[in-house]
């Protein structure tokens, strides 16, 4: 199957919820949409789904226009946040409940179903009702549900979000190698950078219902094509921090200076944003080149083998993540280190990307994924 | 603000328990401290929402006794134990302003006008909540509303904990940053007693100074975020912590060393001496950032076979194997990574060694 997304608008309200939508989506491919809630992940998967019909644009399924036809018979799955069950069956029937209505024998129907539920850690669970499973394990059963369908389109929103951190540790890895050996097309929606990193394949970056960048996973994360997208794709937040090019130097923060060298050698004297990512800072010097930054502590969290330091450097406030436990007291003076080969330039007007680590002004330019020359808006 | 102490504490929810396994809560003793910051983590089932229900007196335990500054309160009631609660979902009026849902808890205990509108304008410049506080709720974020969820216990100065259940379970990841932050100010300001019950392992060592780790209806270890990390007493504690946890490989103790897969690894003389002692089943368990590869052989170092990496941004997590048993290593960001094979450093320090998953 290939779904192709034309043009698509839809708003509710006079409120945006999708805005220009175009997508070209291939069978055997993990497509994750990543943006923060109300980004337009649930609109755009729901109009996928045929649920709901977008005020314009045209929607596309092994290139017949389906565009407002029912979503019954399109063989989709989906899983949403908040699971949805059959509260007077057990798990096994309600992961069998597809399989019965596309009438499958029934040894064929026990096979699937028992190693879904296996997938799903559900095996013990299959005698009982919903109400006698915890959230988590009803929302496994409605994953389940979806995976024995064997749908050509298999939507998933946010279908980890409300289970334990472990368990999504393990369900990730299965539900990516079960991806891997399907030939359906998979969307699947978050909110976590990490989430999108460990999942792989093509990352969709939304906000405010549009797509800001798509690409590889790991492309988008090290070229993020504007301010925007690096926020939503950092966790913790990009360090951003005002500045300028003049006469071969850069100036941070109107007191931060440093040499205009390495891949931002070719940045045009002007304002930029300048980005670094909160492990890119230290505490330590590690390079020769490193800037200094004088900063204030406001909190340093530990989480056993890293401490995020939260300080302030004048008012802007930072975020150093440093390995290894390190205490400080509140309102202490350090310095921290930031390498400046690990630096992004933004254009300060549009939020473009100038200048990525590794990547010259001249590079971005030329780079299909990465290029900013048409229409980026922060 | 109060020191809270559970008693030979037990709670099952059958009418006749009898073994073990009938116990959502197993035997125990346990002191939360005046002013700490706890977490309680565990996974789903482990009994963490249990133990909260028990300090807030939803639940009554079917042994033991629970004793608030001295005093026993286990037959009292939750309105009289002086506890406030914040839940995974915000629990607010929605019809009312954040001024009113702010005040609400005053206004039940009597408190006058003036010395409300104190209180809650103290506390909405602490939560950052001003520019609301005409508002009504309905509209606001999900973050906004578990501000004011929180507010509402922060408003009242009699208050003898503040329990939190997955209270961040709805926001999203970078507003999660600015809560958390917001969290350890109000404690460090306050020094009142936290007790924030959560399945995710980062919240619970990025908020706590002390950590309960639970299984199955047992506190496991109490420590710091650190010793956790470093020191797990248990490798069930050892697989929780830490993302992804640490490895185990099953192995021998000959002399100094531990044998995997015939192959030496350096202990401590420490660890190597208290292993010798104990004949149960044996696993060496290190976690994936304390290996390093090196360039070409070294003493003590072990070859290992690449499977797979993943770059994830800040680091690289490399997937190998050592004869049939198989290893995780994170590879921090710009660091040189191996090819098809590895020559692998296990630190002795770090090196810990566990009899039938107990630390030795």
């Amino acid at each position: 199957m290939t779904l192709v997304l034309q043009n698509i608008n839809r708003a509710v309200d006079g409120i945006t919820h999708l805005g220009d939508i175009n997508l070209d989506l291939k069978p055997g491919r993990l497509n994750v949409l990543l943006g923060p809630t109300l980004s337009g992940k649930t609109s755009l998967m729901r109009v996928m789904a045929g649920l709901d019909k977008p005020d314009s644009g045209r929607l596309f399924v092994n290139d017949v226009d389906v565009t407002g036809k029912s979503v019954r018979d399109r063989g989709i799955a989906m899983v949403y946040q908040q699971f949805v069950n059959y509260p007077l069956m057990t798990v096994y029937e309600n992961i069998a409940a597809p399989l019965k209505i596309k009438g499958l024998p029934s040894d064929e129907v026990d096979q699937k179903v028992r190693e879904a539920a296996k997938i799903m850690h559900l095996g013990a669970m299959l005698e009982r009702r919903p109400n006698e499973l915890s959230g988590g394990q009803q929302q496994r059963t409605a994953i389940a549900r979806a995976l024995v369908k064997d749908s050509a389109l298999l939507l998933l929103d946010e279908p980890l979000a409300n289970l334990d951190y472990k368990l999504r540790e393990t369900l990730r890895e299965e539900l990516r190698a079960i991806f891997h050996q399907r030939g359906a097309i998979v969307v699947y929606a978050t909110t976590e950078p990490h989430e999108a990193l460990l999942m792989g394949g093509t990352t969709i970056v939304m906000d405010e219902g549009r797509i800001l960048q798509s690409g590889n996973a790991v492309d988008v994360y090290h070229a993020p094509r504007s301010v925007r997208v690096a926020e939503i794709f950092s966790d913790p937040p990009m360090n951003l921090m005002n500045g300028n090019v003049r006469n071969g130097k850069v100036t941070l923060e109107n007191d931060i200076q440093l040499d205009l060298g390495g891949h931002m050698a070719g940045l045009e004297a002007g304002s930029y944003c300048f980005g670094a990512r909160a492990n890119n800072l230290s505490i330590k010097r590690q390079t020769a080149g490193d800037i200094e930054i004088a900063v204030s502590i406001e909190l340093a969290e530990v989480s056993g083998s890293e401490t995020f330091i939260h300080a302030l450097h004048n008012d802007l406030s930072m975020v150093i993540q440093e390995t290894g436990v390190h205490s400080f007291s509140l309102g202490e003076k350090i310095n921290v280190y930031l390498d400046p080969t690990r630096l992004f330039a933004f254009n300060a007007d549009h939020g473009g990307l100038a200048a990525a680590p590794g990547m010259t002004p001249e590079e971005i330019k030329t780079s299909p994924h990465a290029n900013t020359e048409t229409e980026v808006k922060i | 603000m109060a020191r809270i102490e559970f008693q030979g504490l037990a709670h099952s929810y059958e009418t006749a328990p009898q073994g073990p396994s009938d116990y959502a809560v197993r035997r125990l003793d346990h002191v939360w401290e005046d002013g700490g910051a706890y977490a309680l983590l565990g996974p789903s089932g482990c009994g963490k929402t249990t133990l909260l229900n028990i300090i807030s007196g939803l639940i009554h335990p079917s042994h033991g006794k629970v004793i608030f500054d001295g005093v026993d309160v286990t037959g009292l009631p939750t309105e009289q134990r002086n506890i406030a609660q914040v839940f995974q979902f915000p629990v607010i009026y929605d019809t009312m302003t954040v001024f009113d849902n702010l005040a609400f808890p005053l206004r039940n205990r009597q408190v006058d006008e003036p010395e409300i509108r104190r209180r809650v304008h103290e506390v909405a410049e602490m939560l950052e909540l001003e520019a609301d506080l005409p508002k009504r709720a309905r509209g606001l974020t999900a973050d906004a509303k578990q501000k004011i969820s929180l507010g509402r216990g922060l408003v009242r100065s009699d208050v003898t904990a503040i329990l939190f259940d997955e209270p961040l379970t709805v926001i999203d990841p970078q507003l999660k940053w600015h809560l958390r932050r917001k969290l350890k100010q109000i404690h460090e300001q306050f020094k009142l007693c936290l007790i924030y019950v959560t399945h995710d392992q980062n919240e619970a060592l990025t908020f706590a100074d002390q950590v309960v780790v639970m299984n199955e209806g047992q506190v496991l270890q109490t420590g710091t975020p650190q010793q956790l990390f470093e020191e797990p007493s248990h490798s069930f504690v050892g697989y929780f912590i830490g993302s992804p946890g640490m490895n185990f490989l099953s192995c021998k103790i000959q002399g100094e060393n531990a044998i995997v897969e015939n192959m030496p690894i350096p202990l401590s003389p420490d660890t190597a001496a208290r292993a010798r002692k104990s004949d149960k089943a044996m696993e060496l368990g290190i976690r994936p950032e304390f290996l390093t590869f090196n360039e070409a052989m070294t003493p003590g170092a072990i070859q290992v076979n690449i499977i797979d990496m993943a770059d994830l941004g800040s680091f690289t997590l490399v997937n190998a194997r050592i004869g049939n048993q198989s290893i995780k290593i994170k590879v921090p960001e710009g660091e040189q990574l191996p090819d098809h094979q590895g020559w692998l450093t296990f630190p002795p320090n770090r090196a810990l060694i566990y009899a039938a998953g107990e630390a030795v």
